[in-house]
């Protein structure tokens, strides 16, 4: 903040002209005093900061650390492998980022157009009164611990998929030849299928007010000019709305995605904890996250323990670069509007 | 209705017209004891006017005297916001537009706006034309390729752009935008062409080819345009109407309104005595 | 028309379905809440927070889990709050436009979202492997750094809205740096502070997997640091994944217990937030 060769307030007192004055010989010492806070808060502040680094650099440092024993064991098959046997000590993690894609993938199938809709109801139709306490509803639903929705899924959400959903779509689909592979299987009520919904109601909150957010950064006199032209309030949001906001929008969709990704406890609650990959969404399987919470305490042996810290470095390898896609993106469009 | 008691019936005195130039013929749009709200403040008081058809209107007056209030209730676009509302009638051929129940995105086919800022859609040239007309018209290729040749043609863009059709609206200049906006107006064959500020973004040569432009829409369209520059009223068109703080003034012939207004306010405020 | 009474109904549908998906989203809410009042309410009562964790089929209350969640979520804050506010200070003060701010502020927007499984597994390597046992120091730190990233960021985004001219008027004083920081900065913008830092109490409430293999469990009231600690999130875990009704109802209490609080702390930072915004 110095120039060379310019004096600060300190040095220019320290230096003093004329006879050392009690008053001003007490108000150097108190300059120099408030110099020295300032530096160690300076680098205190700073410290700080680059501990933040550190908690990241760390975290995958020690991921890595304890990946080592499994990955050198199995190597690249790691990831390619299915059977998960912890008697014989040979694992794979394929089940795994097998079930947490197919679940983030249902739940984006889902969250994506209820967020992008409700997002459009709040934007354009929705009376003025009604915005705030919708707005706070759906910041409630995004500040209920996972857990919450943990044992609402296995206690309420499954037992009435396993008595309707599901059997309905068991029969609709049984005759038709891929789709009857896919919703096949014995209703339980738990698996792929509702860990899906379950996240999909979780991440329906991020997509929703991120979205309504870039929705609403859009410049009014942009959509007067469309509606000018005679288009209907869909043909306003399709064609003027998203295309200038789309950057925005798939940021918070690949944020909603991040957290799919990561979810443990609402998962792991619903899934069925069965590391075998099914083609039916309706059968039971496992995440990575669902994984590590289950059998993480009960890990015996190196291996074992180690594997499932090598399922935690995938986790998070694939979370970040999604997450740092979507802040990349996010950060485009703040740019543009502001 | 004659024009005898339709000038009848409102407070404001309008001159009779002098020369076949600046006879009005038919009335396009006439506005009637219109107040216009933003919430409990009421921005318009009581104004008659009205628009004759293929002819220019241009509505002059300071910051705040309403005009581009006014503007925007012929199009109704003011429905896009709750707290703003309009009371009093506004007849398009006839019929009030203000009525309850009224189909507003055909009323928007037929009156068309000109935006101040120019407001290309985030899609090529072409596709920003080619969007509207689509609305209305199922069109082979070829139509539709015409349709859009000839809106730009009409707006004294084509020349300019035919060999970019492709590339995004916002790549073109302020002028070029503002004139694409017009070319996209125009392409939905609209009735009316309400221009609102449309050159006071733009520098001195785009301004005076809009102007231009405006002179040759005027055989086909019933135009009415706001503007704060005073000469480019005198320039552009056949009538002219002065609002202050919310009420009509004065309404005539454009050459009678700037050479003997009969109104004090109205030759105060071209005489630059204020505003 | 033809085309135009199909653009009419497309229109209409779609702005029929998202009436629709704002109801569906709503119902979730209602659903939720709903069911949590429905099953905990029942559960309530002065017991809970009185008596310990029971064996299955006796009696008991949750109040190790209550207890121990307090304590750890208290240590937590405790130890996260004042790494994020000096981070978020440096970021919006010191070094506004230096690189490093740059790149923690990527950082910190990566570490928010991430799973906090893996941040378990992080505390586990680095604090409970090498000591050999489990403690609530470990599940303190774990949750410490969910509440990091979230205090950075509320700092630095309400420091940043200071206006400069407060700044400039406190300096010109004569104010060395620090001084305007804590005497100005600080000031004005104290309740988005600490609107952030309840919003990071709310978060961290719920927090199960982190906790499962740092402070683990444990079955009796228990306020030692350095032993394995009882949380509500774990316990809620434990009983509602067994076999036993008299567990599965305690879980439900406890779900409702913590609900109410992450709400209660939700509407508590909302509320100040409104206020330092109005004032």
């Amino acid at each position: 903040m110095q120039e060379p060769g310019r004096q600060s307030v300190v040095d220019v007192a320290l230096q003093g002209g004329a006879v050392a004055h009690p008053a001003t010989v007490s108000r150097a010492r108190v300059l120099t005093n408030l110099r020295l806070t300032d530096a160690a808060f300076h680098h205190l502040t700073r410290g700080a900061a680059i501990a933040v680094l550190i908690i990241l650099g760390g975290t995958i440092i020690s991921l890595i650390h304890g990946s080592i024993p499994a990955l050198s064991t199995f190597g690249l098959n790691f990831l390619v492998e299915e059977r998960w046997n912890p008697v014989t000590e040979r694992f794979g993690a394929l089940a795994p980022i097998y079930g947490t894609l197919v679940t983030s993938t249902i739940a984006m199938l889902i969250a994506v157009p209820l967020g992008l809709l409700i997002a459009l109801f709040l934007t354009e139709l929705c009376p003025m009164w009604l915005r705030r306490p919708i707005g706070i509803a759906i910041e409630l639903l995004a500040g209920i611990p996972s857990i919450i929705y943990g044992i609402w899924g296995l206690f309420v959400l499954s037992p009435f998929l396993q008595r309707t959903l599901q059997p309905a779509l068991i029969d609709t689909f049984g005759d038709i030849p891929v789709l009857s592979t896919l919703f096949a299987g014995p209703p339980y009520g738990i698996g792929m299928l509702t860990a899906g919904l379950i996240l999909a109601i979780m991440v329906l909150p991020f997509v929703t007010s991120v979205t309504r957010d870039v929705f609403e950064a859009v410049p009014p006199v942009l959509k007067e000019a469309a509606y000018g032209l005679g288009c209907t309030t869909w043909e306003v949001v399709r064609y003027v709305v998203l295309p200038y906001a789309r950057v925005g929008v798939i940021g918070a969709v690949m944020l909603g995605l991040g957290r799919a990704l990561g979810e443990t406890m609402a998962v792991t609650f619903v899934i069925g904890n069965a590391h075998r990959i099914s083609a039916s969404v309706l059968a039971p399987g496992t995440t990575i996250s669902a994984t590590i919470a289950n059998e993480f305490t009960e890990a015996v042996g190196d291996l074992y323990t180690s594997a499932l810290i090598a399922l935690g470095l995938i986790l998070f390898v694939i979370t970040f670069i999604v997450l740092a896609a979507a802040r990349y993106m996010l950060a485009r469009i703040e740019r543009r509007i502001g | 209705m004659s024009m005898a008691t339709l000038h009848n019936q409102t407070p404001v005195p309008v001159v009779a017209h002098t020369s076949a130039a600046t006879d009005p013929g038919e009335t396009k749009i006439a506005v009637r004891n219109l107040n216009f709200y933003y919430g409990d403040n009421r921005a318009l008081k009581g104004v008659d006017v009205m628009l004759h058809a293929r002819k220019v209107t241009a509505f002059i007056g300071p910051s705040g005297c309403g005009k581009s209030t006014l503007l925007r209730v012929l199009n109704r676009v003011y429905d896009l916001y709750p707290n703003q509302r309009a009371e009093g009638e506004v007849l398009l051929d006839g019929k009030n537009i203000l009525a309850p129940g009224q189909d507003l995105n055909l009323l928007r086919a037929r009156v068309g706006m000109v935006f101040q800022k120019p407001t290309p859609f985030p899609m090529s040239i072409y596709e920003n034309i080619a969007f509207g007309v689509r609305l209305y018209d199922r069109l082979s290729k070829s139509d539709l390729d015409a349709r859009v040749e000839q809106a730009l043609r009409r707006a004294a863009l084509w020349e300019e752009v035919k060999d970019k059709l492709s590339a995004n609206g916002l790549s073109l200049s302020g002028g070029q935008q503002q004139r694409l906006c017009i070319a996209r107006t125009v392409a939905v064959k609209p009735e009316v062409i309400l221009l609102d500020e449309p050159c006071s973004a733009l520098d001195p040569i785009a301004t005076a080819k809009i102007e231009e432009l405006i002179d040759e829409l005027k055989d086909d369209y019933t135009i009415a345009i706001v503007t704060h520059n005073m000469q480019q009223a005198a320039r552009c068109s056949d009538f002219t109407a002065f609002m202050y703080l919310g009420e009509l003034v004065e309404f005539g012939t454009t050459s009678k309104m700037f050479t003997t207004p009969s109104d004090r306010r109205t030759q105060d405020y071209i005489t630059g005595r204020f505003g | 028309m033809d085309l135009y009474a199909r653009r009419k109904l497309r229109n209409r549908i779609v702005l029929g379905l998202s009436f629709g998906a704002t109801g569906l989203g709503l119902g979730w809410l209602v659903l939720i809440l709903g069911a949590l009042v429905f099953r905990g309410a029942s559960g309530l009562s002065l017991q809970v927070f009185t008596e310990m964790t029971p064996p299955p089929g006796a009696d008991g209350g949750l109040l190790n889990p209550i207890v121990g969640s307090l304590i750890l979520t208290g240590l937590a804050v405790l130890i996260g709050t004042p790494v994020g506010i000096l981070a978020g200070t440096y970021m919006a003060e010191y070094g506004r436009f230096s690189k490093l701010t740059q790149v923690v502020r990527f950082i910190n927007d990566i570490l928010l979202s991430a799973p906090s499984i893996v941040i378990g597994l992080f505390v586990y390597e680095v604090m409970v492997a090498p000591l050999g046992h489990f403690s609530g120091t470990a599940g303190a730190v774990a949750l410490a750094v969910l509440v990091v990233p979230v205090v950075v960021r509320t700092t630095e985004d309400m420091l940043s809205l200071v206006p400069k001219e407060l700044r400039e008027a406190a300096t010109a004083l004569g104010m060395p740096r620090a001084y305007v920081i804590g005497k100005v900065s600080y000031r004005a913008a104290r309740a988005g502070i600490i609107t952030g830092v309840l919003l990071a109490i709310a978060r961290i409430s719920g927090e199960t997997a982190p906790l499962l293999f740092t402070a683990l469990n444990n079955q009796f009231f228990s306020v030692n640091l350095n032993a394995p600690m009882a949380s509500l999130p774990a316990v809620i875990f434990q009983f509602a994944l067994s076999p036993y009704e008299d567990w599965q109802r305690l879980a439900w209490t406890g779900a409702l217990i913590i609900t109410m609080a992450v709400l209660a702390l939700s509407i508590i930072a909302r509320a100040l937030a409104a206020s330092g915004k109005s004032s």
